[in-house]
């Protein structure tokens, strides 16, 4: 078993709380782990992405080879388009149709949605609003997360656990919130 | 030891607590910041058994290990590439007194330039010195060459760099923990003129630096650190130094290469171990991330017709960081085409958060400086930087940590007025004041905005030592009092900031404007905390 996902989107989205979620399950599920993340300038409203590889046996590089992703998944449509050179041509694509607009030349949402249901195997998901309904805005990303979790190889029980790992510190709301908005993304993504 | 998952700079971190560290001295520079925050976080740092400070640069980061050292107690400098380039003083002349107690300075490269001004290549520092070098290829190694380098420090009494680089720095993976080493007692040098470069002593200690040279090449052919992987292909061999051995092994896997490979993981490397491999094979492909260190010592000039493949003769580009693509390409392995990416897809750099006051410092600036012209704002390394880019353009340089009030200050004595310098408060306490001090002594009229966060922004966050000193800073080194002003860039106040600003342009003399408002980011913080 092997899964190549790259995270994507604008800083401060909340792209390496997946990859920690993401992460932590993994151990917790006795894989092998490399994880490469963006810190520094980009995080400041710049386009960022972290290398996620989980495996059953040793991974070698801490970045994607080309060609070979199993899955981007973008908490942004635009941010989504950005990797697909890392996508394999059985790979998916799960993204958020919520644009970050903070570019003037910004494209616009119907071209950009039309360029990601070219793709073979994609999920778009309305993350905002689903998140809105689990009571923020700011769970968008594990929804996005829950909307995945049906192609990442590793079980939805793992993932609510390693949330609770995660969130913990932030008290019980935090973490039933963040539950409930992975739940809400995998019953979305389920329906297609 | 349960295994734990850490950031390669996170496992340098580990390492050295594991290793009886006992302090850690830096200035934060991406990617070498989560090292120090780490141990900052730890047990034995919140009991206060081991210190974990961020000091005004990384020179002083540096000298205070040495200290540290010199009191028989293990400690480690960590900073950025460029950060070397401030320490590189008492970098290179440590390598001259020795060390006392273990001594590691952590380098943490950034190829490609993902958040620095340059890409240089810090093994050349390391030779430069004298030392060795421990460049580890992942988050174990990174983990176990830390406590390695402390013994190597020891047992040679000289300090020993870790190299690593942003994608190892800033990736994560498991790590398997050692037992943990006890500290080191206080102990006195046992030779009281080891750290006194006199001349006469220099001369001698410099000689015994140049003796071990021999020792240090044996000690990297027998530590097992370097290691030959043997391969039956023997057309091709490929030494793969550091992260660039990872990349080869994802490529040898996915094509199921079988040749003989020469890790290189310390340095310096012994030449009989590259002459022996190199005997094996028919011709040799140096993979190295960073400069072609390597490389070019295999080639030297009078480059004797073996074949010899890298950076330098085109296969791999000359400058960047590699990945598992541009390795396939380089071992001439044939690749499916990747899909394209739509044009579609617009590129989104960095901008300054929504609320900062930089920003409204920039805005306010600008318009004071209107009647004057373009062309005439030298800046800094922060997050300010961005203020070089639409919608401010605003900034016309961006050089080095402090240039910006040097800079102002040469192109003012050259005729240029007003000539303004755009500097953060931790830029201006790292390496700001000893050019404001120029500029006071020298009487040359510069217009210095200190754009005061109250932290080292564009890192995380960390403590400024500039806070709530500013004021008294700049009163000492010299500048009048009634030309140190304090402005709060809110938009309300834009006009009498630009009054403000206006006054001090006109001044023929060194003006300081503080511009008084914390990050964004650290306020959000500290709201989220409670």
């Amino acid at each position: 078993m092997k899964k190549d996902i790259i995270l994507a989107g604008v800083g401060g989205q909340g792209i390496l709380s997946i990859a920690a979620v993401i992460g932590i399950a993994a151990v917790e599920s006795g894989l092998h782990l490399k994880q490469a993340e963006v810190h520094g300038m980009s995080q400041r409203g710049g386009a960022v992405e972290s290398h996620l590889r989980i495996s059953d046996r040793p991974v070698h590089s801490d970045l994607i080879p080309e060609g070979e992703c199993d899955m981007i998944l973008s908490v942004e449509p635009m941010e989504a388009l950005r990797h697909l050179s890392f996508l394999s041509p059985e790979g998916w694509v799960v993204t958020s149709s919520n644009p970050f607009k903070n570019i003037p030349d910004y494209p616009a949402e119907e071209v950009l949605i039309a360029e990601i249901r070219k793709i073979g195997n994609h999920i778009l998901i309305d993350a905002e609003q689903i998140a809105a309904e689990q009571g923020s805005r700011k769970v968008s990303n594990m929804v996005m997360l829950g909307a995945a979790s049906a192609h990442l190889d590793v079980l939805p029980e793992t993932l609510e656990i390693a949330m609770r790992t995660l969130f913990e510190r932030k008290g019980e709301e935090v973490v039933g919130m963040n539950i409930a908005a992975f739940r809400a993304g995998r019953e979305a993504a389920g329906r297609g | 030891m349960s295994k734990l998952v850490l950031l390669g700079d996170e496992a340098i971190a580990q390492g050295a607590l594991d290793a009886g560290l006992s302090g850690v001295y830096a200035y934060p520079g991406t990617p070498s910041t989560e090292i120090t925050e780490y141990i900052q976080r730890s047990e034995p740092v919140r009991q206060g058994q081991v210190r974990a400070d961020w000091t005004a640069n990384e020179k002083t980061a540096l000298e205070a290990a040495l200290g540290m050292s010199y009191a028989g107690k293990r400690t480690m400098a960590c900073m950025k590439h460029v950060g070397l380039n401030v320490a590189a003083d008492p970098f290179m002349n440590a390598a001259v007194t020795g060390i006392n107690g273990g001594v590691l300075v952590v380098a943490a490269d950034d190829p490609s330039m993902h958040s620095s001004q340059n890409e240089q290549d810090s093994r050349f520092y390391g030779k430069f010195a004298g030392i060795p070098v421990l460049e580890p290829s992942s988050q174990q190694e990174a983990y176990e060459l830390t406590r390695y380098g402390f013994d190597l420090s020891e047992k040679f009494r000289l300090p020993v760099m870790i190299r690593i680089p942003t994608r190892l720095a800033h990736s994560r993976s498991a790590v398997e923990r050692s037992p943990v080493r006890i500290q080191n007692s206080m102990a006195m040098p046992s030779d009281p003129g080891q750290f006194v470069l006199l001349p006469a002593l220099a001369r001698k200690k410099y000689r015994l630096l140049l003796s071990v040279r021999e020792k240090l090449e044996e000690e990297a052919a027998t530590s097992g650190v370097n290691r030959l992987e043997q391969g039956k292909e023997k057309k091709r061999g490929v030494i793969a130094c550091g992260l660039a051995y990872n990349y080869y092994r994802e490529v040898a896997e996915k094509y199921r290469l079988d040749e003989p490979v020469l890790k290189i993981s310390q340095y310096p490397v012994a030449p009989e171990m590259i002459k022996d491999f190199v005997g094996m094979v028919e011709e040799v492909v140096v993979l190295e991330e960073g400069y072609p260190l390597v490389e070019e010592s295999l080639r030297g000039i009078l480059d004797t017709g073996y074949v010899i493949r890298g950076r330098m003769d085109g296969i791999l580009p000359r400058d960047g960081e590699l990945n598992p693509a541009i390795v396939a390409g380089a071992l001439d392995l044939r690749r499916e085409k990747p899909a394209t990416v739509s044009d579609v897809v617009k590129s989104r750099p960095p901008a300054l958060c929504k609320g900062c006051g930089h920003a409204d410092m920039f805005l306010a600036l600008n318009e004071a400086l209107a009647e004057y012209g373009p062309g005439r704002v030298f800046s800094d390394i922060g997050c300010y930087t961005l203020g070089a880019l639409p919608p401010f353009n605003a900034i016309n340089s961006c050089v080095d940590m402090g240039a910006s009030v040097t800079m102002a200050k040469g192109a003012s004595d050259a005729g240029l007025h007003p000539s303004v310098a755009v500097i953060g408060d931790s830029t201006f306490t790292h390496s700001g004041m000893t050019g404001l001090l120029d500029a006071v002594v020298d009487g040359s009229p510069v217009t210095v905005i200190i754009s005061d966060n109250s932290a080292t922004g564009m890192t995380g966050g960390q403590k400024s030592h500039a806070t709530g000193r500013l004021e008294q800073i700049c009163g000492g080194l010299g500048v009048e009092k009634q030309h140190i002003r304090v402005m709060i860039p809110l938009r309300k106040n834009h006009a009498a900031n630009v009054k403000v600003l206006k006054e001090e342009l006109a001044y023929e003399g060194v003006s300081v404007i503080i511009s008084d408002r914390e990050c964004i980011q650290t306020a959000k913080k500290k709201v989220r905390k409670g």
